[in-house]
């Protein structure tokens, strides 16, 4: 259970990003060149507007039953299941010409997929597009939660491969519906109660199991733990949509969301022992391992936009948008003083080697 | 009241339409339990019997004269199709249990342990996390604490508890029953019902699972429906008994009156041809 197998083909498949079938569009960008060679034929935000009701209607519901896994009509795009066609279909349902939004894809901005998601909204809905988390009314996402706060002006759209947290522990969806319905896991805490048993404390990398409001178990899609945390009593909406299994589930602002876990043995996020990101120095931050062009390795803040800001002002909080600046928001929310007295020590040192550019998509 | 009292417990089993008078045509008296009108199979019909508390029934009888049907409606497992259970922890007629109502009974006052191990045990998981799951599902969630109960578990039905941690699926047949036991017993129920809790076991092996179950019955002192068709074992550990064929109870009284003063026929030919 610590990590899983779709996570990784998911990757592998956006990040290979080749068509397979040749006659078949499958990517974003053969949509594109479909969509820009006639977009006369398109409807607003390329989706129908029965479609995009059906989405509103599944997203409704979703927000009705907070962590609850609503059916909706998913729609064939002319694109592989996979590539975030239910993230694609919610946002575009969503958008209006007023939005601006922003498209992250593992952290990044920058990766094809994330650009060509952007690109279909900016033609086919006439939205303004952003890298800045704190400029977007609507972000789609994959695999992360921003690390600035985010605001109850804005909804994040959860790119989800596997949407049942029980399928861990048994791959019948009947039965995992059964459970959902009586609040029964049971099984779910087994597979928890052997996962400390083999390592000592809770092992699960991504996709940490959370109960929404005391009702539902949720997968909150392959977020890193680090992130988990954010979806509590958070003043942003969050929908999470899967194309290929046909279900949107959600967590209205100020839900309560709690990480399975026992008394005495915590839900924990990752710890990085003193890394910091080796081009804003940052120490609050969820950081990967990046290995540039000369082969070392080094860990860099994975939310590549604002590493940008940090970068500029390294003493800028996740909340420095906000009227207040101690809002809660996932681990490590920097303590001011504590954090600048860190950084300048960084910065004296010279460690923190700043470089331009080298952002892996 | 008794800690159980079943009135009219009836099962039937097939796809028919049922012609109305199934259960008048089979039975012990017409040497079927298969309708010759509709074809439908009266698993068992009109079983009426009580359980007191702390006390072991045993039901004995030949294969396919019901034992399990009535065993897994007792225990919730299988759903009737008539009869009145009046049950200690419940108001109402506990076969009418809903889902969730079920789920909590099941957990916290009536363990089973069932004939085939699949039923009852997860073969992939551990056998301590077989034995977790029942303190888990009871809202145990201090992880030392499920540690430490399940260890105590293991070692009171004298599985190793140096296995706790392996796949349930390479435990012996023996140790499978005794961990399904440890299950059935992990939260503390008024009641246990035991599904031929030596078949398949070797005969060494049967006389030690069931002298570890006789201890731990006295110890705690919990009723316990026993259900088997072999005569040692009720003879061993049942207070009273019930002797069914054809689905039908056909007699019930003390063990030691049954298995020495028999008065049904068949019980008499039961006990004959085990002498
Ligand atoms: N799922 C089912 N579908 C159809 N018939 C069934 C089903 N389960 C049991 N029966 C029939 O109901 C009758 C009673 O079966 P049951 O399993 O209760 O008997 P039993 O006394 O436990 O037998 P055994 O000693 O072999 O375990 C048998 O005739 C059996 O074939
Ligand atoms: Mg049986
Ligand atoms: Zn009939």
């Amino acid at each position: 259970m610590t990590d899983d197998p779709d996570h990784e083909e998911m990757a592998a498949t956006t990040d290979g990003g080749l068509a397979t079938v040749a006659d078949e569009p499958r990517a974003v960008s053969d949509l594109l060149s479909e969509t820009e060679a006639g977009i006369a034929g398109y409807n607003y935000a390329y989706l129908d507007e029965h479609t995009k009701r059906e989405v509103r209607r599944g997203v409704l519901n979703a927000i009705a039953l907070p962590g609850h896994q609503v059916p909706f009509a998913s729609r064939e795009m002319p694109l592989a299941r996979g590539w975030g066609t239910g993230g694609i279909q919610t946002t575009l349902s969503l958008l209006g010409p007023e939005d601006t939004f922003k498209v992250i894809d593992q952290g990044s901005d920058e990766s094809i997929n994330a650009a060509n998601i952007r690109r279909l909204a900016e033609t086919t809905a006439d939205v303004e597009t952003t890298t800045d988390t704190t400029d977007a009314s609507v972000i789609q996402t994959r695999h992360r939660i921003p690390e600035e706060v985010l605001t109850d002006d804005q909804i994040l759209v959860l790119q989800v491969p596997t949407t049942d947290p029980l399928r861990r522990v048994d791959g019948s969806d009947d039965a995992n519906r059964r459970r959902h319905a009586h609040k029964n896991y049971s099984k779910m805490w087994v597979a928890l109660y052997e996962n400390v048993v083999e390592w000592g404390e809770i092992q699960i990398s991504a996709r940490y199991p959370v109960m929404v409001h005391d009702r539902y178990l949720m997968d909150p899609s392959p977020i890193p733990r680090w992130d988990t945390s954010k979806l509590n009593d958070a003043d942003s909406l969050f929908l999470f949509a899967a194309g290929r299994e046909a279900r949107i589930y959600a967590v209205p602002p100020h839900t309560d969301v709690e990480p399975l876990a026992f008394e005495d043995r915590q839900f924990q996020v990752e710890r990085f022992d003193g890394k910091r990101c080796h081009r804003c120095a940052s120490t609050d931050t969820y950081l990967t391992e990046v290995t540039d062009e000369d082969g070392v390795t080094r860990y860099a803040c994975n939310d590549a936009s604002f590493c940008e800001k940090r970068i500029e002002d390294p003493t800028l909080s996740k909340s420095h948008h906000l009227d207040d600046e101690t809002v809660a928001w996932g681990p490590g929310t920097p303590d001011p003083l504590v954090d600048d007295a860190r950084r300048e020590t960084v910065l004296d040192n010279g460690n923190s080697s700043v470089t331009e550019g080298g952002d892996e998509a | 009241m008794s800690l159980l009292d079943a009135e009219n417990v009836t099962r039937f089993y097939g796809d028919v339409e049922p012609c109305g008078r199934c259960v008048e045509r089979t039975g012990a008296e017409h040497g079927r339990n298969r309708c010759p009108e509709c074809g439908m199979v009266v698993g068992c019909a009109d079983v009426t019997l009580s359980v007191e508390s702390g006390e072991v029934l045993g039901i004995v009888g030949e294969s396919g004269s019901g034992k399990s049907s009535l065993a897994e409606m007792l225990a919730l497992d299988l759903a009737a199709t008539d009869g009145t259970v009046a049950f200690d922890a419940y108001d109402g007629n506990f076969l009418d249990a809903n889902y969730e109502e079920r789920v909590d009974l099941q957990n916290e006052h009536v363990g089973m342990v069932h004939q085939h191990v699949g039923d009852g045990l997860n073969l992939e998981f551990t056998g301590g996390g077989n034995v977790a799951e029942a303190l888990l599902a009871a809202g145990w969630r201090h992880f030392e604490d499920v540690r430490t109960r399940v260890r105590d578990l293991f070692e009171e039905t004298e599985v190793p508890a140096d296995r706790m941690d392996d796949p349930t699926s390479t435990y012996s047949g023996g140790m499978q029953r005794r961990v399904q036991i440890a299950k059935a017993i992990a939260n503390d129920p008024e009641l246990v019902i035991l599904d031929e809790p030596t078949t398949g076991l070797d005969v060494s092996v049967q006389a030690r699972v069931l002298d570890m179950f006789r201890r731990i019955q006295r110890e705690q002192d919990v009723a316990t429906i026993v259900v088997s068709h072999d005569l040692g074992v009720i003879r061993l550990l049942a207070d009273r008994t019930v002797v069914m064929r054809h689905g039908r109870v056909v007699e019930t009284g003390l063990t030691d009156r049954v298995m020495e003063d028999p008065r049904h026929e068949y019980t008499q030919t039961l006990i004959n041809s085990v002498i």
